[in-house]
């Protein structure tokens, strides 16, 4: 298990490590940082001069590098071109609202997919299941950010049932969190439907029901719990993609996270902003997964990840 | 009891043989209603690309200022408006550049998804055949690719590079072979142990004519079916970023690009967001439907 955790450890290393390759050299090979940053205005030399000093531009590229990841070594991502704030007190300000949104969404999926992918399974072949499937299949075919207006557009604009955009108490959560949630808890429905079938053929789930347990008791403490091992999994994979999605909602409502910080850093060239963002919400994807692996064996005790690692 | 139905089953076969076969018709249509559907709505999207010209009423940068966000004719009180789906901000015809916004859609699905088809096909091919430390060295590749989220390094390259539709097509097909690449060498692994492959090897054919004659027409049909159902996430993401205003250039008539237009007058015009989205919405559900309607015949196995 230690040895486990120590190579997983020396793998995520390695991965950062391309990632920070990755980010570092497709902002720098794909031209001149400053040429593209100043392409509106018409720049003194002198401002270039001193953008590019505080760059770092002037030095040899790997030498630019090698400072870039001491840097990042301590924390250190830079400062803004706008405000001229650290970086990572940028983001360690806006980290908490992207989190809160993703963990919200997380929640609207699970409270989603999880009765419409029991109801489907133990209805299995009825017009409950049909209805389930057509949802899941559904949730998986719009744009998250197109539902998000359409929320808007109905429950703040039409009912005025909770505000458009903002960050300000548990009911600006809401709207945002759906939009997130919807899609990931249409592939969830599909997850849970399948292993919840997968289980419910085992024998033991006959013999439960064999011994007189009532049904529902057999499928929520039976087969459901079982069922929750490939979903926990699955929810830790699928945290990558959720934090994209926060990008893009957090446009659509206005919220002050990591994703719109980006978002508005592209608009300014903002570039430290931009890859100190890019890289921290890589790194924290990483880290989940990196956990979510580790957690297999404690849900699970049958599994033994020391033994193979795929 | 079975031979009973069988015969009975025969005899009114010849009775009323139009009516048994209508029945089996209408019987396999709709157990295949989902992959019929689906079909239908990828011709639908697909013709609009290709025919905008000739379907589209207007042409898609036809501005008139008096127009201006005119509700769709059904929905106008006025009965002034000669829009089916109503006029954006700058009086232009929503139908019409939802038609043309078909073309950038389709296009960016089908050569998207061409450049990861064959480069995750190349690189499944290599990984699973050759095995050893080439499989270590792309698998290790993939598994980079896949902690980096795309959205992430779509949005530094294209805040680097500008909008463009090559350009969306060429970073959404060089970074999504991953998914391709991982199914092609399962099955590769598993086909280079059976023995018409082995026997092939024995008799002295080269590995290139072993794999284009003997492996690769085995992976062809789980190819296809990712593909299609790629082709539906690639739309969506091309969507998306142009929304961000990191895609298509935003004076093209595109899905994503008319959603953002519509986000300053969700209060006053709802159908400027509304249609696009269905467009989008419509076309990817059929994808997903015909693609998962494929996996289920050619290769219900096919984990995606």
């Amino acid at each position: 298990m230690i040895q486990y955790i120590i190579r997983r450890l020396i793998h995520t290393v390695f991965v950062v490590l391309a990632i920070s390759l990755i980010v570092f050299f497709s902002i720098r090979l794909t031209g001149d940082p400053v040429a593209i940053m100043f392409q509106a205005g018409e720049p003194t030399k002198e401002a270039i001069e001193e953008v590019r000093e505080n760059l770092g531009l002037n030095e040899p590229l790997i030498v630019q590098y090698g400072i870039f990841m001491k840097q990042l070594i301590t924390f250190d991502l830079g400062e803004s071109f706008r405000s001229g704030l650290p970086v990572s007190t940028m983001i360690a300000e806006r980290m908490g609202p992207t989190v809160l949104l993703a963990l919200g969404g997380i929640l609207v999926a699970i409270l989603i997919a999880f009765p419409v992918g029991i109801l489907s399974a133990v209805k299995r072949g009825t017009a409950v299941d049909f209805f389930g499937r057509i949802f899941s299949l559904l949730g998986i075919s719009f744009p998250n950010f197109w539902l998000g207006i359409m929320l808007i557009i109905v429950f703040a604009v039409q009912l005025q049932w909770f505000p458009a955009s903002g960050y300000d108490g548990w009911k600006s959560l809401v709207l945002p969190s759906i939009a997130l949630g919807m899609i990931l808890s249409g592939i969830l429905a599909r997850l849970v439907r399948s292993s919840m079938l997968e289980i419910l053929n085992q024998q033991y789930i006959s013999t439960a029901k064999s011994k007189g347990i009532k049904d529902w008791v057999v499928i929520i403490r039976h087969a459901f719990r079982n069922a929750l091992i490939p979903t926990t999994t699955f929810l830790g994979i699928q945290f990558g993609s959720l934090l994209g999605g926060t990008v893009i909602i957090e446009q659509v409502f206005s919220w002050p996270g990591v994703g719109r910080m980006i978002i508005d850093a592209i608009n300014q060239r903002d570039y430290p902003v931009i890859q100190g963002g890019v890289i921290v919400l890589a790194m924290l994807m990483i880290l989940v997964n990196l956990i979510v692996d580790l957690s297999y064996s404690f849900l699970d005790p049958r599994i033994k990840v020391g033994g193979s690692d795929k | 009891m079975q031979q009973g139905a069988a015969v009975q089953n025969e005899k009114s076969q010849s009775a009323r043989p139009l009516f048994l076969r209508l029945k089996r018709s209408v019987k396999f249509f709709f157990r295949n209603f989902s992959g019929f559907l689906g079909l239908f709505l990828v011709i639908v999207s697909v013709s609009a690309a290709l025919f905008a010209d000739y379907i589209a009423p207007m042409e898609a940068g036809q501005a008139s200022l008096s127009a201006r966000l005119d509700p769709p004719s059904w929905a106008d009180e006025t009965g002034e408006s000669t829009f089916l789906l109503g006029a954006d901000q700058l009086g232009r015809d929503m139908l019409s550049r939802i038609i043309y916004g078909a073309q950038i859609s389709i296009k960016v699905g089908f050569f998207g998804v061409l450049i990861a088809m064959i480069l995750g096909t190349i690189m499944g091919l290599i990984s699973g055949y050759f095995g050893k430390w080439m499989d270590d060295l792309i698998m290790r590749l993939a598994d980079i690719q896949l902690a980096f989220p795309f959205i992430l390094f779509a949005i530094i390259v294209m805040s680097v590079l500008g909008p463009g539709i090559w350009k969306i097509i060429i970073i959404l097909g060089i970074t999504n072979w991953v998914g391709f690449a991982r199914v092609i060498r399962g099955q590769v692994i598993s086909l280079k142990e059976m023995e018409y492959v082995q026997a092939a090897h024995a008799v002295g054919g080269s590995h290139f004519r072993i794999i284009r004659k003997h492996v690769l027409p085995n992976v062809l049909s789980s190819i296809l079916v990712l593909a299609t159902l790629y082709i539906a996430e690639f739309i969506l993401l091309e969507a998306s970023l142009t929304f961000l205003g990191l895609g298509v250039d935003p004076t093209i008539p595109s899905w994503g690009g008319m959603l953002a237009d519509s986000r300053n007058y969700i209060t006053s015009a709802w159908w400027t967001a509304t249609f696009p989205g269905f467009a989008i919405m419509l076309t990817v559900l059929g994808f997903n439907l015909f693609g998962d309607w494929l996996r289920d015949k050619l290769d219900p196995n096919l984990k995606v």
